[in-house]
């Protein structure tokens, strides 16, 4: 019996859309969704600027839902109920039905907001549900909860690498034959002033609160640091077989993935981009084919100069001569960095961008950095060929964790 | 404080925490087995009428809370 793995739905909530079709609208229009944070407390801030969520969970989940869960939670499960309608609400033994969900930092401004009720009010007025607001493993939870999960459920924590490994981690489930379907994908909603205040600490911000738009800029000789974004992206993943006798709509397949770490440093990319490079040539391993198969690359990209720079350096190390062809694309330049989500919607990004055989721009592209040797470029959305083609989704997080991910075309 | 009023605090307050409609939420309904309030979601109530009404309600007295009545009942000879 093949364990082959399709995606047949997919759902999404980020600051550039509430759904799907939103986002990708969006995304092709290179419409970045960043603006100032409308909250007193940025006054103090080096970076005032994020991608909040363009449609308010709030104002789509019922108030007995919210005051439970977390944002970040709160964003996963409005994207996996997306992803549920969208691959038709499967039939599926509850025991052959999994969910990894993944995110960078869990429940942080729960955790943040009962610590001030903690300090005010006193232990006896902290909420029952804050612990389980605030564990990583919430968002996947919830969802599992929500859907009646039962084969599994599971939370990858790479930092920004979160929401690639989840995916890898539930193609693994329906390969190893632990389950048929798996909710997969990454949620992140750490906005608040401790993350922002941490993140510019370490200079990894942009400050270009002037131009929030214009902010985010991955490639660009004048990109100053990553924009936070929050938000998630959700993709059911299923066996071919069991996709093909439900008469599912097969959106993309999984073809491979390769996951290795750097060695190098807490932080900061290896510059050589090695451990970036071995990932994504063990994911062209994995899905049987080469270099010149890939048809478009969604780079992790944040627009921080160090980063941008050694990914450039991993995709040609790996991709060798193919690079000069393939065509690359910084959608963060529009969402802001997701953290533990970013793997999830850009891997989205990648399977639409091959269901209609076109390739997003990267925003405020201007001026392209002289040590970024790849083909990117900000004149709207590039035509991608006909036929069988492949896409690579990269992420990479603090710690040197280097996934990428790999789709091919039904 | 009435009874009636009483109730309909209650009511809203169980209808925020828990999402059971405020028309549902009579005398004689029980929280877990009526209303599908869990024990979580009864410590969120416990401490909501706490806040509103100024009086503690003990765990070792919340656990005999088991219809809407009783929490009306024990809230007005309290507060």
């Amino acid at each position: 019996m093949s364990r082959e793995v399709v995606v047949t739905g997919m759902g999404m909530t980020t600051p550039v859309g509430g759904d799907v079709e939103s986002n990708w609208e969006a995304i092709l229009a290179g419409r970045p969704g960043i603006a100032l944070i409308d909250e007193p407390w940025v006054k103090d801030h080096p970076a005032r600027i994020a991608g909040i969520m363009a449609v308010d969970p709030l104002t789509i989940l019922e108030k007995h839902e919210t005051r439970r869960m977390d944002r970040s939670q709160q964003s996963a499960l409005i994207a996996a109920r997306e992803a549920w309608a969208n691959a038709g609400s499967p039939e599926v033994d509850p025991e052959r039905l999994g969910t990894v969900i993944a995110t960078g930092i869990g429940g942080i401004t729960s955790l943040m907001g009962s610590y001030d009720i903690l300090l005010e009010r006193g232990p006896s007025r902290i909420s029952p549900h804050m612990v389980t607001m605030i564990m990583p493993n919430g968002p996947a939870a919830i969802v599992g909860l929500e859907f009646g999960a039962r084969a599994g459920v599971h939370t990858p924590v790479s930092a920004c690498s979160s929401g690639a490994e989840a995916i890898s981690y539930a193609a693994r489930m329906i390969q190893s034959g632990r389950a048929d379907v798996v909710i997969a994908g990454g949620a992140e909603a750490a906005i608040h002033p401790i993350t922002m205040a941490g993140f510019a600490a370490m200079r990894a911000l942009s400050t270009r609160n002037d131009d929030p738009r214009a902010a985010s800029r991955p490639y660009d000789i004048d990109r100053d640091g990553f924009v936070m974004g929050e938000g998630a992206g959700i993709l059911i993943l299923e066996s071919e077989d069991h996709a093909r006798s439900r008469g599912a709509v097969i959106l993309g397949r999984y073809a491979g993935a390769g996951l290795t770490s750097d060695g190098h440093h807490i932080a900061q990319p290896d510059p050589e981009g090695a451990g970036a490079a071995r990932a994504i040539t063990f994911a062209l391993e994995e899905a049987g084919l080469t270099p010149a198969d890939i048809a478009h690359v969604n780079a992790h990209a944040t627009s921080t100069p160090q980063g941008d720079i050694a990914e450039a350096a991993a995709i040609r190390r790996a991709l060798g001569s193919a690079t000069d062809t393939v065509y690359v694309a910084g959608t963060k330049s529009m969402t802001g960095h997701l953290l533990g989500g970013a793997g999830a919607i850009e891997s989205i990004y990648s399977i639409l961008a091959m269901r209609d055989r076109k390739a997003p721009p990267t925003a405020n592209l201007d001026n392209i950095d002289p040590e970024i040797d790849l083909n990117v470029g900000n004149n709207g959305p590039v035509d991608l060929p006909q036929g069988d083609i492949a896409v690579l989704n990269n992420s990479f997080g603090f710690g040197g964790h280097d996934v990428a991910v790999i789709f091919r075309s039904v | 404080m009435s009874q009636e009023e009483v109730l309909s605090g209650l009511a809203i307050i169980v209808n925020e925490v828990a999402g059971v409609p405020v028309d549902q939420i009579t005398m004689e309904k029980r929280f877990v087995d009526d209303l599908d309030v869990d024990s979580l979601s009864m410590v969120e109530v416990v401490m909501a009428a706490e806040d509103k009404w100024g009086v503690k309600i003990p765990d070792a007295d919340a656990k005999n809370l088991v219809t809407v009545g009783d929490a009306v009942l024990y809230i007005e000879a309290n507060s």
